[in-house]
């Protein structure tokens, strides 16, 4: 329609018109998040399958790529590997009877293990945020498969980050080194909580920062950091990473430190969504 | 009005396949982890060779499009490539099609501005001071990407949109 009036109005009155229709748009999406709804599931509908496309291609082409580099180095590696086994599985007999003996011991002692069993679904991630400035990423699994927003995303054994928005085939990740991300954790040894707070200056260098440590706790570098039981959106005892630079901070109450997290965020393609949510576990207990 | 269907059409395209670039297949190939804004190009591209008008439109929908997307609002991207858009069409004046230099500039300048008013609004609201590192790490690099990406896809947009005007011309007098 705008192309069909176009010799008749000036630039500058479409301009204001649709500056105008910008920031009822802007309005709206605050007012009522459920404006939003519709023109989503619309572009999930019809653009994330090609996004899915290219990204089967992309990674098709990127294992040929990484295949054809690393055949020699996997030759080698295969060698050393052949004469690790051998000393392994003598090594992993004695791990294993170790494993019955902690098995035992925990049902003795009516422990959980460390990571209960959440369901989970698998993803693949097939885009990621169009900036440099957020890190935000679209897997390509949704509502259908019973993701909610909310869910917890992990890969391996460490969080990624959470469930922001769902669409029928297609859901949105905000990363925990999302600059925007701020997550519960505390210490795996002593429990003392702290702020894991995402931070574009330092995804760079690989870290996340923690902020809010009691400058009073016993804590060294290298201690692992798992999500707390107070953070309303994550599941508890999830592992996201491991202290390190512990520094005071200049109100001379507080630490703060860097985080290595226990995720490779550089390279993540396939995650696990985990389906339970932290809410609703607490309303059925 | 057919005419202008074409067109329209033919611009949807464009901005489609660029968004798809940017989201899908340039996240496999990042320099020092940063992308390049590919949508600016055809925002500025359109804006510089076809005028305000519809440089205008094509950033609104290119905005659009990530704000759908990617936007915790449905708004402000569109209302920054609209603008970006609008600015570039005042250049039309100045284009002709074999210069090259003008729209590389005009793509460094376009990126400046987005990084700029992204940091702005949305990081140095939330206390973020450290103008420097931004401007170092995220943007510099960024517009030297997008610099080079224009040097590749702007030809085949200006071919483009000759094609269009040829076909258009023809019709007129037909």
């Amino acid at each position: 329609m705008r192309f069909n009036n176009k010799k008749s109005i000036p630039p500058k009155y479409i301009l204001l018109i649709l500056t105008m229709v910008c920031l009822l748009l802007i309005g709206a999406s605050v007012a009522f998040e459920e404006v939003l709804t519709p023109l989503r599931f619309i572009t999930g509908v019809t653009i994330t399958p090609m996004q899915k496309g290219i990204n089967a291609v992309g990674n098709w082409v990127t294992d040929k790529i990484d295949m054809l580099a690393d055949i020699r180095d996997l030759q080698a590696e295969n060698e050393e590997l052949r004469t690790q086994l051998d000393a392994y599985q003598s090594e992993n007999k004695m791990i294993m009877s170790d494993t019955n003996e902690l098995n035992d011991l925990r049902k003795l002692y009516e422990l959980d293990s460390r990571y209960p069993d959440y369901e989970k679904v698998a993803a693949n991630v097939i885009s990621k945020d169009s900036g440099n400035w957020f890190d935000t990423f679209i897997l390509d699994k949704g509502s259908n498969a019973g993701i909610q927003v909310g869910c917890n995303v992990m890969a391996g054994n460490g969080l990624v980050g959470i469930v922001t928005e769902v669409g029928p085939n297609y859901s949105k990740v905000r990363a925990i080194i999302d600059d925007n991300s701020n997550v519960s954790a505390m210490f795996l040894t002593n429990s003392s909580l702290c702020n894991v707070v995402g931070d574009e200056k330092y995804m760079d260098d690989g870290y996340i920062r923690v902020e809010h440590i009691d400058k009073d706790l016993d804590v060294s570098e290298g201690d692992e950091l798992v999500t707390s039981n107070i953070s309303d959106k994550f599941l508890p005892g999830i592992t996201i990473g491991y202290v390190q630079n512990l520094t005071l901070d200049s109100n001379n109450l507080t630490m703060s430190a860097d985080l290595v997290p226990a995720v490779d965020f550089d390279n993540i393609q396939t995650v696990l969504v985990v389906l339970e949510l932290k809410q609703s576990k607490e309303g059925n207990e | 009005m057919i005419i202008d269907m074409r067109r329209f059409l033919i611009q949807l395209l464009i901005i489609l396949i660029c968004f798809l670039l940017q989201t899908a297949v340039f996240r496999y190939i990042t320099f020092a982890e940063i992308m390049p804004n590919i949508l600016l190009i055809p925002t500025m591209a359109f804006g510089m060779m076809r005028g305000r008008r519809e440089g205008m439109v094509v950033g609104f929908i290119s905005g659009l499009l990530l704000d759908i997307f990617y936007g915790v609002m449905i708004g402000p991207y569109a209302l920054l490539y609209m603008y970006l858009g609008y600015i570039n069409g005042f250049f039309h004046r100045v284009y002709y099609m074999e210069d090259l230099l003008l729209p590389m500039l005009m793509s460094g300048a376009n990126d400046l501005a987005f990084g700029l008013i992204v940091y702005f609004v949305s990081y140095l609201m939330r206390s973020r001071l450290d103008f420097g590192f931004y401007f170092l790490h995220v943007i510099i690099p960024e517009i030297i990407y997008t610099m080079l990406i224009t040097l590749i896809i702007y030809k085949p947009l200006v071919k483009i949109n000759r094609w269009l005007k040829d076909k258009e011309e023809g019709m007129e007098n037909g």
